[in-house]
């Protein structure tokens, strides 16, 4: 009964960060010196994380240039800020021309490691991860880069996050390869940035795979990105992200989104299982973001977009959402699914030619047998139709990234 | 090396204390031991020993990071007071940022002969050897437990007596930490300090401190406690608040703005107008004779609801939602000079708020202030929930009221 009464209380102050056990002295200790190195670094500074699980109770804050973080491993050097009481994230850079690598970050309330406006980022062998799998308390983004300029992440992980895992926003010229998502509401998010390669990772087991996205409002539009080389692969997760957040419209059962974003080139993957669909192109409208009425300057359509020689297997058996559901069923019967690729049908009729949009705003499929299903978005689902020679066209291939400045 | 502005500075140092040269009877009754030390001469004051109630001059360290507050010889627990040195000038702001119901004891102090030029929007230009130091106190609480803190807004209890607002009543508070912002060559540095449990000095706390604490409500009849930690920031953490501008990267004041200062403090000698105050004492220039801005006073119910919040969320939120702070990312920008009704939160969807948005869908929805997200994460008190998101452990009850009470009054609604 007491147990029950310090429960209720504990809801009712939201929380219970306040709660959190003191430190013993040897983490605090260990906690004290860490600090002290990211307090004292500069340039050339090499601060080594040694092997072990750390308890941390407050973020690690990176401010000075040049410097690198260095673990023993991603599965060795764990700082663990299960008790944190000051953050919210875990790390938390400002600076230009770093490495952080071979480090785990585990359970922080916030985002797990956020860099925001830096130049020359790489990370490396970092893993973010909250340990009790999906929940509502996890934070929001894994690996947060946010108005960065060339961006590396390679050969990292991000699991549960309730927003996206590995998730570069606002940025310029990024790489994302070999790295691995899972369990995040979004595994891995382009959002409003320019110039992505986003290869060889693996997504599976997200609510979505790979997004991207451009959204209202922000400091930057987003354009290019190229998606290419990854498995995408039963991205079946309940969507648990929170509500109001753009990635809470994402159904489970999503492999590759593009939301309202130019110039995507999706090829070489391998996309399978995803249970809603294996491609969704969308507009700013289908999604249901609240606020239908984006800020001036913002192109709401996704243009440009080319799908070209991805294997596709499986998926689009099982959407997530009533109406999704009941549109597979009335099309394409209990056993059925959706084709690989869905499109809300939202057209700027701004742009049409003789009907249509000119060659190279297109969305264009050159997939084999892959079709296309246009949902009629606009008309609330009242004509849904299958297509694919109408979709068949080429775009010229988009420039991979080159990181300048970068070693 | 350290640079000392020694003895030879006392004397005009001093006289910039509450206004000597207006009235140096008041200074006289303010301070006794100075008032001996001026009739005993320069001469025997110099070696200052055997004058064991004079303080030393203030000491601007141009480099490193002095172990103790003492140090510095700005602010000194002595004789049962916190008391501001000779030339150190306490001021208040119109509406403080909320740090877990603590009160604060600012002062500034500038190198003799200088001053700082006067901005209309921006911290003023401060000279090189400017020292400004925060310190947080609570009022004690009412049992020996020295835990137990006062939650309460009364200051009245907080100044020793015969001394207006400038000394701090050792006996009936408790000291936590001073921050120190020092003006060096290469820009502004934040020192933090935490005081012994002894009250008798200020050690230097690089990576912060968590000390455990228990508000106790004003109405002791209510058993009304709060136990939480109180954090104290570290170094790269008062960055986190003071680096206004994410590409500039520089460490700015905070506070002392015109529209923060633009208010009356109860000097030794006389209650006044700060900037006036400050102009007259000869360190603060430009200061304009008309057009002042001044924001409200968020307690001050004679002023206009939507006044006293946009204040509030100034004070409390605007060092990093404004167009060049770290939170411009997510498009909201809170300063009180901002009148884009959007990019106040209104019916503005949220950016990067995870699960902050407590399954709302807008920042601010007119007239429902609970669907709107600001306020939700004004009540939570939980990391990654909570903004701002440090400096507080607990929730700021009056503030959320008055949030609250100025989104109820929005007319309109995002149902478009």
């Amino acid at each position: 009964m007491r147990k029950l009464t310090g429960l209720a209380l504990c809801v009712l102050v939201a929380g219970c960060a306040r709660e959190a056990p003191p430190p013993s002295d040897a983490d605090a200790a260990f906690e004290k010196s860490l600090q002290q190195q990211f307090l004292d670094a500069k340039p050339g500074s090499v601060i080594e994380i040694p092997p072990g699980k750390h308890a941390l109770q407050r973020v690690l804050t990176l401010r000075a240039n040049g410097v690198t973080v260095r673990g023993a491993g991603s599965d060795k050097s764990i700082l663990s800020f299960k008790n944190q009481i000051s953050g919210p994230e875990g790390m938390l850079v400002y600076a230009n021309d770093f490495t952080i690598e071979h480090l785990a970050i585990e359970d922080s309330k916030g985002d797990g490691l956020k860099i925001n406006d830096g130049e020359n980022v790489t990370i490396r062998d970092v893993r973010v991860e909250w340990t009790a799998g999906p929940s509502k308390d996890n934070g929001a983004y894994g690996i947060y880069p946010v108005k960065c300029r060339n961006v590396l992440i390679e050969d990292s992980s991000s699991i549960g996050a309730r927003d996206a895992g590995i998730y570069v926003g606002q940025s310029q010229d990024i790489v994302v390869r070999r790295n691995r998502a899972e369990k995040n509401v979004a595994g891995i998010e382009i959002e409003n940035s320019v110039r992505a390669d986003v290869y060889e990772n693996v997504a599976t087991g997200n609510t979505g795979g790979i997004l991207v996205f451009n959204m209202p409002d922000l400091t930057q539009h987003g354009e290019h990105a190229r998606v290419f080389k990854n498995k995408v692969v039963a991205n079946n997760l309940g969507n648990f992200g929170a509500k109001g957040t753009a990635v809470a419209s994402v159904p489970a059962g999503s492999g590759v989104i593009v939301t309202s974003n130019p110039k995507v080139e999706i090829f070489d993957n391998d996309i399978a299982d995803n249970r809603t669909a294996n491609v969704i192109i969308a507009s700013y409208y289908i999604t249901n973001f609240a606020d239908k009425k984006p800020t001036e300057g913002y192109d709401p359509y996704p243009k440009a977009i080319f799908i070209h020689d991805n294997r596709f297997s499986g998926g689009g058996d099982s959407p997530d959402g009533l109406d999704w559901k009941t549109l597979k069923v009335a099309m394409f019967g209990l056993g059925g699914h959706f084709p690989d690729v869905l499109w809300d049908g939202y057209v700027d009729t701004k742009i049409l030619v003789d009907g249509r949009y000119p060659d190279d705003q297109r969305i264009c499929i050159r997939n084999g047998d892959v079709e296309v299903l246009n949902v009629d978005g606009p008309n609330k689902f009242s004509d849904p139709k299958v297509g694919k020679d109408e979709y068949h066209c080429e775009l010229p291939p988009l420039a991979p990234v080159e990181l300048k400045g970068k070693a | 090396m350290a640079t000392d502005h020694g003895n030879a500075d006392e004397r005009e140092q001093r006289s910039r204390h509450s206004g000597e040269g207006r009235n140096p009877l008041k200074r006289i009754l303010w301070n006794p031991a100075f008032a001996g030390m001026t009739s005993l001469g320069l001469l025997l004051f110099l070696p200052l020993s055997g004058c064991t109630h004079a303080p030393q001059p203030v000491h601007f360290f141009s480099e490193g990071k002095p172990e103790k507050l003492s140090d510095w010889h700005l602010v000194e627990a002595r004789d049962g007071k916190l008391a501001p040195n000779a030339g150190v000038v306490p001021y208040d702001l119109n509406t403080p940022l909320f740090s877990d119901y603590a009160h604060k004891f600012r002062t500034v102090w500038m190198p003799s002969g200088t001053s700082a030029t006067y901005e209309a929007d921006g911290p003023f230009d401060f000279p090189v050897g400017t020292v400004l130091t925060k310190t947080f106190f609570y009022p004690r609480g009412a049992d020996a437990d020295r835990k137990a803190v006062a939650r309460s807004y009364d200051t009245t209890r907080d100044f020793a007596p015969g001394t207006a607002h400038e000394a701090l009543d050792l006996a009936d508070v408790r000291l936590v930490e001073t921050r120190v912002l020092v003006r060096r060559e290469r820009g502004w540095e934040a020192i933090p300090y935490v005081w012994n449990a002894a009250q008798t000095d200020a050690e230097l706390a690089r990576t912060g401190d968590a000390i455990p604490l228990e508000l106790v409500g004003d109405d002791t009849a209510k058993a009304d406690r709060e136990p939480f930690v109180y954090v104290v920031p570290n170094e790269a953490q008062c960055a986190g608040c003071h680096v206004t501008d994410v590409k500039a990267k520089q460490i700015e004041p905070l506070g002392p703005r015109a529209r923060h200062l633009d208010r009356d403090y109860a000097y030794a000698d006389g209650t006044r107008n700060q900037l006036a105050h400050w102009a007259e004492l000869g360190i603060l220039a430009g200061l304009p004779a008309t057009g002042l801005p001044k924001d409200a006073d968020w307690h001050d119910e004679k002023q206009s609801l939507d006044a006293r919040a946009r204040s509030y969320l100034d004070v409390n939120c605007s060092h990093c939602h404004s167009p060049t702070g770290p939170a411009n990312t997510t498009a909201l920008d809170l300063r009180s000079a901002n009148a884009d009704r959007r990019r106040l939160g209104e019916c503005k969807p949220p950016v990067a708020a995870g699960r902050g948005t407590g399954d709302h869908l807008f920042d601010i929805v007119p007239g429902k202030p609970d669907e709107s997200i600001l306020l939700y994460r004004m009540i939570s008190s939980e990391p990654g929930v909570m903004m701002p998101e440090m400096g507080r452990n607990t929730t700021h009850k009056e503030g959320v009221e008055l949030i609250r009470e100025w989104i109820a009054a929005m007319p309109g609604n995002c149902d478009a």
